[in-house]
C-alpha cells in the first residue's frame, strides 16, 4: 500500500476502488457481532466459504463472502443479508447454507423459511422489518456492511472523508466550533458537552505550552451493554478518523485506544486497522500532508468497572492502580501525566467525522434541543426483538420498547425498564407520577407526564441515568428488589474500594436488600435505605459511587409497594426472591409423568405414576428445575 | 516580561456564615482549622497529600443558587463561597460512614469516640471482624510513599476485600522500620502489624536494615 500525500490523492484510490468494484457482483454479509458469534456465526461463514469454493457457480461472477460487525438484530442471529438481491435471512443454520446458495445465489430465488417474519407477515429486506424501520443508522451505517478488516472497503463506505476535508477546509479553531455548535454530547454515561470539554483542554494547553493527549474509553464494563463493541468490531476506522479529527482540532500528537481485555475481537479489528491506517498515511508523520503528527496505540484495560471512570483509565494509563482521584482538576486540564487530556468515549469519537461530513446544523437538528444526534442502545431483557438499536435522541420509551422491541413476548406486561447499566435507574413504563426536581438536577427541564422521551435531560429528570446504552426491559415476572440486589452486588465486586461511602455503602446497602428479600426488616429500613442511598450521592468520590444508589433509589421510588410487599406482607410479588416463594404442583394439570421428580436434585418431589405428583414445601430449596422441565406447566410460583 | 511579585489576594469567603480569609492554594479544610472550626477527618494529615478517601470532612457548598456536597480537604474555596461544616447534608453522609465504620472497625476506641461526637452509637450494620481496626484510609501508605519514599506498604486486592499489604505479601527489606506509619495511622491498627510489614527484626542484618 502507498502512502497517500494529499486529499487529492484519496479521492483518486476512493474513484479507483469504487470503479474495480462490480455493482452485480453478489455480497453475501455474514454477521459475526457478538450475538451471532455466540450462536455459531462462525461456523455459517466458513460453511458459505467451503459451499461456494466447491460449487460451480453458473453465476457470471463469484459471490463475495463478507464477515461483517453486528447487523443488531441478534435475537433472529444468525443473520445474512444478500446484496444486490436485497435479501435478508435470519436464524441461519450452517446446513441452510447450500440450500441459499442453490436457491438465491445460482437460480435467483428467495428462500422463504429464512425471511423474519412475525404475525404472518413476511419481510424480504431488512428496511421492511419494523425493528429496523424505525431505527436511524448513522454511526451504525457501516457497521455490519463493511469488512471491518480491509481499509479499501472501509474506504469505498467513504472512511476517511471527513479527515480529508479536515485540514484542507477547516482550521482547527473551525473544528472545534462545528463540535460545539453539534451539541455533541459525551456517550459514555454522564452526557457532558463534548466541544466544551474540547474548548477547555485547547484554552489550557495554550496556557501551558506542552502535548495534548487523547484517549478512546473503550472499557465497556456494563452488564448486558454491547455499543462499543459493535463499533470498534464493525467499523474500526469510524474511531481512528474520529481521533484523528479531535488531534487536529486539538493539536495532539498521541492517542490511547483503552480497550477492555474481555474484548478480543475489538482489540484484534483496531490493531489490524491501525496497521492499515498507518500504511496508507491516515496515522503518522505529516498526515495526508496538512502537517499534522499523530499516533494511536492500544492500551488493554485489566477488566476494572471503575477503569472507564476518567481519571481511572489515566492512573492505569499511568501504570498505577486503576483508581479514580477527585476532580477538579478535570482531565482537560490535568491529564494524563499532568498534561490536558480529552477522555471521549468510542461512540462520542465515532460521531465526530459524520459531524464534520455533514454539518453541525445537520447534526443538531437530529435529536432534541440539548440532546442532539442518535443514541446506540443495547437493547436486551424481555422484549422481543433484542439486539443492538440507533434511534434519535427524544424517541419515546414505548416506541423504543413497543415498535422497534416488538414489545414483551408472551402474554405478560411491560413493567419496567432499567437504562444506563448498573448505575442507570428502574423507571416504569407507566409514569404517572409529575416530575419534582431530582437532588441534583435543575427543574427547569420538565418532560411530559406520560411518555418518558429518551434524552440525557428526561433521564436525568426521572431519576435514572442515560449511561452508556444499556436498556434492559423487564415484566411482571422480575422483581425490581431482585434487580436492585443483583446491580447493588456487581457494583459492590467493582467498587474500587478507595472512599468509605462506596466501599462500606454499597456493603451496607446491599445488607439492607438481602434482608428485604428474606422477608425481614421493617417499613422504617426503606427511609434509612434511601438516606444511605442519598449519603452515597453526596459524599462517593467518583461517578461510579454517586450513581450506584440509583437502582436502589428509583425502585424505591416507583416501586414502593413492591418493597413493602417484601417486608410487611412477605410476599414476593413477582415470583422471584427464593425465601418468600412456594413451588407447588397443580394436581388437576399434572399428568404423573415424574419428570419433576427425576429432576428435583433434593429429592422432594413424591407421587406415583400418571398420578398428581406432590413437592415437599418444607425440603424444597426453590431451585426452579421442576417448573423448567414441567411439559404442562403444572408447577407454580406463589 | 517576568511575573511582578505581588501579595497574593486573599480569598474571601464564609464557614458557617462567619467571615474567613484563605490563600489561593489554601483548601477548606486548611482554612477551617485556622479559624478553630471543627471538621472531622480520619484520612487527612498534613504530612501527606490529601487524597479524600474517608469523606468526613464533607461540607455543603453554596455559591449563588447551586449547591454541593464536596470534601473539604480536597476543595479550594472561591469568592463569596458559603461553607456549612455541619448542614443537614453533610451531616447524612457523615453519619453513615461513622455508623458504617462501627461496623468495619469495631476494635477502634477513636472510632467509637468520633461518631459518639455525632451521635452515632450503635450500628445497623453486621460486623465481620470483631478485631478489625484498620478502615484502609490509606494515611500509611501516602506517608511510606510520599515522606519515607520507600513503597514498603501498599493496599491488595478490591473493593470490600481491599487490604492493607505488604508487596507480593511478604516482609519486606525496602521497611525502614522507621515506625512512621504507626505514628501516622488514625486508629492504631498498624501498632499490631509493623512485624507483618518488616519481619521479623532478629533476623534481618546488613546494609539498608534497621537494626
Amino acid at each position: 500500500m502507498k502512502r497517500i500525500k494529499n486529499a487529492a490523492e484519496l479521492q483518486a484510490l476512493r474513484q479507483s476502488l469504487l470503479a474495480a468494484q462490480d455493482p452485480d457482483r453478489p455480497v453475501v454479509r455474514v454477521c459475526l457481532g457478538p450475538g451471532c458469534l455466540a450462536l455459531g456465526a462462525e461456523k455459517v461463514a466458513r460453511a458459505f466459504k467451503s459451499a461456494i469454493r466447491n460449487k460451480k457457480i453458473k453465476a457470471k461472477v463469484r459471490p463475495l463472502i463478507k464477515e461483517t460487525g453486528c447487523h443488531g438484530f441478534c435475537s433472529q442471529g444468525t443473520l445474512v443479508s444478500l446484496s444486490p438481491a436485497n435479501l435478508f435471512y435470519v436464524r441461519v443454520k450452517p446446513d441452510d447454507v447450500a440450500e441459499i446458495v442453490e436457491s438465491s445465489l445460482v437460480q435467483g430465488q428467495t428462500v422463504e423459511r429464512l425471511l423474519y417474519s412475525d404475525n404472518g407477515t413476511r419481510y424480504r429486506s431488512a428496511a421492511e422489518i419494523p425493528f429496523y424501520r424505525v431505527q436511524q443508522k448513522i454511526i451504525l451505517k457501516n457497521v455490519g456492511v463493511i469488512d471491518p478488516l480491509d481499509i479499501n472497503d472501509a474506504l469505498r463506505a467513504g472512511a476517511y472523508q471527513s479527515l480529508a476535508k479536515t485540514p484542507a477546509e477547516m482550521s482547527p479553531e473551525e473544528v472545534l466550533r462545528t463540535v460545539e455548535v453539534s451539541g455533541l454530547r459525551g456517550r459514555g454515561g454522564g452526557g457532558f458537552p463534548t466541544g466544551f470539554k474540547w474548548r477547555r483542554a485547547v484554552d489550557n494547553a495554550r496556557e501551558n505550552p506542552g502535548p495534548v493527549y487523547l484517549i478512546a474509553n473503550g472499557e465497556e464494563g456494563d452488564p448486558g451493554a454491547f455499543m462499543d463493541r459493535a463499533i470498534m468490531e464493525g467499523d474500526p476506522h469510524a474511531v481512528i478518523e474520529g481521533m484523528v479529527i479531535g488531534a487536529y482540532a486539538l493539536g495532539a500528537n498521541q492517542g490511547f485506544l483503552y480497550v477492555r481485555h474481555e474484548y478480543p475481537i475489538a482489540i484484534q479489528h483496531l490493531s489490524i486497522a491501525l496497521q492499515q491506517a498507518r500504511a496508507l498515511g491516515f496515522l503518522g508523520k505529516n498526515i495526508l500532508g496538512s502537517g499534522l503528527d499523530f499516533d494511536l496505540q492500544i492500551n488493554r484495560g485489566a477488566g476494572a468497572y471503575v477503569c472507564g471512570e476518567e481519571t481511572a483509565i489515566i492512573a492505569s494509563l499511568e501504570g498505577r492502580v486503576g483508581e479514580p482521584r477527585t476532580r477538579p482538576p478535570f482531565p482537560a486540564q490535568e491529564g494524563l501525566w499532568g498534561r490536558p487530556t480529552i477522555i471521549n468515549n468510542v461512540e462520542t469519537w465515532a460521531n465526530v467525522p459524520h459531524i464534520i461530513d455533514q454539518g453541525a446544523a445537520w447534526y443538531a437538528r437530529l435529536g432534541v434541543p440539548h440532546s442532539t444526534g442518535t443514541k446506540i442502545f443495547s437493547l436486551v431483557g424481555k422484549v422481543k426483538n433484542t439486539g443492538l438499536v440507533e434511534v434519535p435522541m427524544g424517541i419515546s420509551l414505548g416506541r423504543l420498547v413497543e415498535e422497534i422491541g416488538g414489545g414483551v413476548p408472551g402474554q405478560e406486561r411491560f413493567k419496567a425498564v432499567q437504562t444506563g447499566g448498573p448505575s442507570g435507574g428502574i423507571i416504569p413504563y407507566e409514569l404517572k407520577e409529575a416530575f419534582t426536581d431530582y437532588h441534583y438536577h435543575p427543574p427547569d427541564l420538565i418532560p411530559e407526564k406520560k411518555e418518558i422521551s429518551v434524552d440525557f435531560d428526561s433521564m436525568a429528570q426521572t431519576g435514572s441515568i442515560m449511561g452508556g446504552g444499556g436498556m434492559i426491559v423487564m415484566d411482571d415476572h422480575d422483581c425490581v428488589v431482585d434487580v436492585a440486589r443483583y446491580f447493588l452486588n456487581f457494583l459492590q465486586e467493582e467498587s474500587c474500594g478507595k472512599c468509605l461511602p462506596c466501599r462500606l455503602g454499597l456493603k451496607g446497602m446491599l445488607e439492607f436488600l438481602d434482608r428485604f428479600a428474606r422477608g425481614q426488616g421493617a417499613p422504617e429500613d426503606i427511609v434509612a435505605l434511601e438516606s444511605l442511598g442519598q449519603a452515597l450521592v453526596d459524599g462517593s468520590l467518583c461517578g461510579l459511587g454517586r450513581a450506584a444508589p440509583n437502582p436502589v433509589l428509583t425502585s424505591i421510588r416507583y416501586f414502593k409497594d413492591e418493597y413493602l410487599a417484601h417486608i410487611v406482607d412477605h410476599h414476593c410479588p413477582a415470583g422471584v426472591c427464593r425465601d418468600l416463594i412456594t413451588y407447588s404442583i397443580d394436581p388437576g394439570v399434572c399428568s404423573g409423568c415424574g419428570l419433576c421428580a427425576a429432576d428435583c436434585p433434593e429429592a422432594c418431589i413424591s407421587g406415583k405414576k400418571k398420578k398428581a405428583h406432590v413437592i415437599d414445601a418444607a425440603a424444597c430449596i426453590r431451585c426452579g428445575a421442576c417448573q423448567a422441565v414441567c411439559p404442562v406447566d403444572a408447577v407454580h410460583v406463589a | 516580561m517576568t511575573p511582578k511579585k505581588k501579595k497574593p489576594e486573599m480569598i474571601n469567603f464564609t464557614i458557617n456564615g462567619r467571615q474567613v480569609q484563605a490563600k489561593p492554594d489554601w483548601t477548606i479544610l486548611e482554612t477551617a482549622r485556622l479559624n478553630h472550626i471543627h471538621i472531622p477527618t480520619l484520612c487527612f494529615h498534613p504530612a501527606i497529600t490529601p487524597w479524600g478517601s474517608c469523606r468526613l470532612c464533607v461540607v455543603e457548598l453554596r455559591y449563588g443558587k447551586r449547591g454541593k456536597i464536596a470534601p473539604s480537604c480536597l476543595t479550594r474555596p472561591v469568592h463569596e463561597l458559603e461553607v456549612f461544616t455541619d448542614s443537614e447534608r453533610a451531616q447524612n453522609v457523615r453519619r453513615w460512614v461513622l455508623e458504617m465504620l462501627l461496623a468495619e472497625c469495631p476494635a477502634s476506641r477513636e472510632i467509637k469516640d468520633l461518631a459518639a461526637r455525632y451521635g452515632v452509637t450503635t450500628t445497623r450494620f453486621s460486623i465481620t471482624d470483631p478485631q478489625e481496626e484498620c478502615l484502609r484510609c490509606g494515611r500509611c501508605v501516602a506517608v511510606c510513599h510520599e515522606v519515607v519514599g520507600v513503597q514498603a506498604l501498599t493496599f491488595g486486592s478490591r473493593g470490600v476485600k481491599k487490604q492493607l499489604e505488604t508487596p507480593y505479601r511478604l516482609p519486606n527489606s525496602a521497611c525502614i522500620g522507621c515506625g512512621c506509619c504507626v505514628s501516622v495511622c488514625p486508629t492504631g491498627a498498624l501498632q499490631d502489624r509493623l512485624d507483618t510489614v518488616r519481619g521479623d527484626l532478629s533476623r534481618r542484618t546488613g546494609h539498608g536494615f534497621a537494626h
